[in-house]
């Protein structure tokens, strides 16, 4: 109703979006080439010997020695120069080949894929569960700010924030698993298994989405329009469905890109204590294992996902904000 | 065809009822077994997995180990060595099938042996030179006598899997064993799915299927085990034992491995070399205090080497007496140290000083090493503490700057300790120890003894060496007893027959089964 509204007024929603995704896949490209080189310094970097702790990752800490490590280093041509296997990795990237696992052997592709999956579906639950949670509670307390919703869900929100995503995680299986014993504690299988730590990454996002939204309805409720459509005889409900929920959603969308940040550092986190066998989860061990391709792959798909959830963050934007598109 | 049907809340209540009937006979049987550990699987090769295909029983060694530790036939009915020591026969036993129906065969065998022998694993220490199929026999030729031989088959990395497992460059992509479990699904790096094989040649368990779960955290690992989400949870920190045990349905299992806490002396070092010296700094050392402070187990202190599990190799002496600060001192004095102006003991001008190297992978063990440094101040050693990483301790060792290094080995990686003590303090004159053994320290009696012990078949005087070889090591301590780690398990009440194997080959799951 009011996009049929606005598209008689503003250009059509697609303008200007051919630019927009043109810059966003040159940044892509410039995300995965700067990605890869960090990681591969960093990890290159990172004190130890590689080749003992490859080993250590493939065959565990009871059969290193050595040999195992001389064996390892011989295979993976650790010893040749590391710049030499910078281009030899940048080459097979250009040809999307992320190569094999030193630990698994099996294709970084192939193990990405898996975890990815099951990231992607944790994530979705989360951002679902945080926008159920978040938004709707803002938008009531910013209509009457500093009243004593508004100022019991700050409280709330602000604990929420402040603990680590650790100890949140910890606190929902305490209740929810040990005491109440309604939903399992750790682990993947069921849709059961999926509940607490998406929660845990709910909390969280919500906490900060409820106050983005509480502030931006807060601005909406006292500005001259919304005072004035008001006046001018709608109702409460219809000032805010036609007047309110729209502008108040463009910061609470564009907000959401910036949490996908918190996201992506909070699976890490959730996913290890969690059990949950994710691309997270597949980081931290691959960099305690010095997996060098895997690191490169699970951070370059980081990289590219938080690319690709902006790009959906700025198109939701374009569209829910006629002026952005005469820019 | 049309069919009158029943109204929904009738057709419910006779499901309902149908389903209550069943359910008594559903838990007991049917109900799946959750194990839980912090281990991860890597994937399907025994080289680099084979520890959690072996522990969940899907795959089986041509070796076994008793209820003492000891070797005992597994899928070798028998083995002989030949007169000289150079040839093993294995015989294989009859009518064992693999979970993809295949048989048994030698042919079968020595094919998965040869390519476990490709990869890095436990035979690298054996001086292997062909393994061969022959009759019913497997038939494995060696450079030299090496009577622990059968030790080294039962370890995980020597798995018989099918010749259907491997594909044609020798990789495993199917984990086909021989054991009274098969898999149902792989997820590596968490989750195994297995389930009762019937055609298993031995006692076919009780329980139907079961799964493991590799999960890392041990809080979560606790909180798994205190909602019941798991059965049998492995490694359990100090402070969640202490919670878990107060709960009824839960019962918690400790048992002492072969893994010691160790340090490793470099014995060229002008302030090590005499073993008086060393003697001083294990003296001076309060392995009670650091059991029950740090690891928060008083049995956990160890005064020897090797724990009770590892049978002969095991002198029975008190931790509680291993301590005498005064001893230390006077020892330290005859060797010519004097305390300076601020406490720490100079020779000739030159201060006891040491650095000591460890690492964190273990989280134990800057704790250890802290509790060290404090505790040889009182005797007028100055300590440096360097964590880093664990390469440094074999790097060092390598180039000679290695003074202390603070370690967890892990003795009994097979049933038989002496494959790694050959590594660890054997002749090889090159290397003048291992690794992770001795450093710059040679003693020819006990690499004559160990020697002896590599070619000796004589139960009783393989007895016998063993205990003058922990004796003399004790004494010459080119590595230093700190403490000993201990498997614990908290396990659901309900189950029954549970036990823990120090020696970490098997979970003994087709032992267990839920009480009536």
């Amino acid at each position: 109703m009011s996009q049929a509204l606005a598209s008689r007024t503003t250009p059509r929603w697609t303008a200007g979006l051919g630019g927009l995704l043109l810059q966003r896949l040159f940044q892509a490209g410039l995300v995965a080439w700067m990605v890869g080189t960090l990681t591969f310094v960093l990890t290159r970097s990172l004190p130890g010997d590689m080749a003992y702790r490859i080993a250590a990752g493939r065959y565990g800490h009871d059969m290193v020695n050595t040999s195992a490590a001389e064996a390892v280093r011989t295979e993976l041509a650790l010893d040749q120069p590391a710049l030499g296997a910078y281009f030899g990795w940048l080459w097979d990237l250009l040809q999307f080949d992320l190569g094999r696992s030193l630990v698994s052997g099996e294709p970084v592709m192939a193990e990405l894929w898996h975890q990815l999956g099951h990231s992607l579906g944790l994530a979705a639950m989360a951002v679902l569960l945080s926008l159920l949670l978040g938004p709707p509670l803002g938008l009531i307390a910013g209509l009457k700010p500093n009243g004593w919703l508004d100022r019991v869900s700050e409280v709330v929100a602000s604990i929420l924030r402040a603990l680590p995503p650790f100890a949140v995680g910890l606190l929902l299986i305490l209740i929810f698993s040990v005491s109440l014993g309604w939903l399992p504690a750790a682990g993947h299988g069921r849709s059961a298994h999926g509940v607490l730590p998406a929660l845990t990454l709910a909390l969280a996002l919500a906490a900060i989405s409820s106050r983005v939204a509480r502030n931006a309805m807060a601005d909406v409720s006292q500005s001259a329009y919304y005072a004035f459509s008001r006046t001018k005889g709608l109702g409460e409900r219809l000032s805010f469905l036609r007047h309110g929920l729209r502008n108040a959603a463009v910061p609470v969308v564009a907000y959401l890109g910036v949490q996908f940040v918190y996201l992506i550092e909070g699976v890490v986190i959730v996913e290890t204590l969690f059990a949950w066998p994710g691309i997270g989860h597949a980081l931290v061990h691959a960099i305690v294992a010095r997996d060098v391709p895997m690191i490169q792959g699970t951070a370059l798909i980081m990289g590219l996902m938080f690319v690709a959830l902006n790009t959906v963050v700025d198109l939701l934007c374009h569209w829910l904000d006629p002026r952005r598109r005469s820019a | 065809m049309p069919r009158p049907s029943r109204s929904l809340p009738q057709r419910s209540l006779l499901f309902g009822l149908f389903g209550l009937s069943l359910l008594p006979l559903a838990a007991a049987a049917d109900r799946p077994l959750s194990v839980v550990a912090p281990w991860e699987i890597t994937g399907t090769d025994p080289s680099t997995s084979g520890y959690v295909y072996a522990r969940m029983r899907v795959a089986e060694t041509l070796v076994d180990t008793d209820a003492d530790g000891q070797p005992a036939p597994g899928l070798a009915a028998s083995w002989q060595p030949s007169e000289d020591g150079l040839t093993w026969r294995f015989a294989l036993r009859e009518d064992v099938t693999f979970h993809d129906g295949s048989p048994l065969t030698a042919e079968a065998a020595a094919t998965s042996l040869q390519h476990a022998l490709a990869k890095p694993g436990i035979l690298d220490s054996a001086p292997v030179t062909s393994i061969e199929a022959d009759g019913n026999e497997v038939v494995i030729q060696l450079e030299s006598p090496f009577a622990p031989l059968p030790a080294l088959l039962a370890h995980s990395t020597t798995l018989i899997l099918a010749p259907g497992a491997f594909d044609d460059e020798g990789r495993v992509t199917e984990v086909i064993g021989t054991g009274p479990y098969r898999v149902v699904s792989v997820a590596p790096p968490q989750r195994l799915d297995v389930e009762r094989f019937d055609g298993y040649w031995g006692e076919v368990p009780a329980i139907d299927s079961a799964n493991y779960l590799a999960v890392g955290r041990g809080e979560t690992r606790a909180l798994m085990a205190e909602s019941g989400d798991a059965d049998v949870v492995f490694t359990l920190d100090p402070a969640s034992r202490a919670r878990l045990e107060r709960h009824d349905r839960l019962a918690l299992h400790a048992e002492p491995l072969p893994r010691t806490i160790v340090f490793k002396v470099n014995a060229a070092h002008p302030l090590l070399e005499d073993e008086h010296a060393r003697q001083a700094l294990s003296l001076a050392i309060d392995r009670e205090g650091i059991a029950a402070g740090l690891l928060r187990d008083p049995e956990a202190a160890a005064a020897e080497l090797f724990p009770a599990s590892l049978g002969p190799w095991h002198l029975g002496l008190d931790a509680s007496e291993a301590q005498d600060v005064e001893r230390a001192r006077e020892l330290l004095a005859e060797l010519g140290w004097e305390a300076n102006g601020s406490g720490v003991l100079e020779r000739d001008g030159e201060p006891f000083e040491l650095t000591l190297r460890t690492f964190s992978d273990r989280p134990e063990l800057p704790l250890v090493a802290t509790a060290l440094q404090d505790q040889w101040r009182e005797i007028g050693v100055a300590l440096e503490v360097a964590v880093g990483n664990a390469s440094e301790i074999p790097s060092g060792h390598r180039d000679g700057s290695l003074e202390l290094g603070l370690m967890a080995r892990n003795y009994g990686l097979v049933p038989d300790p002496l494959g790694t003590l050959l590594d660890d303090f054997g002749a090889d004159p090159e290397s003048m120890g291992g690794d992770w053994g001795a450093m710059g320290w040679r003693d020819d009696d006990l690499a004559g003894w160990l020697d002896t012990l590599r070619q000796e078949a004589d139960n009783e005087s393989r007895i016998e060496l063993a205990g003058q070889v922990a004796r003399r090591l004790n004494e010459a301590m080119p590595v230093v007893p700190v403490a000993w780690y201990q498997q614990t398990a908290s396990v659901n009440a309900e189950l029954e027959g549970f036990s823990i194997d120090p020696l970490e080959r098997s979970y003994r799951i087709d032992e267990l089964r839920w009480s009536e």
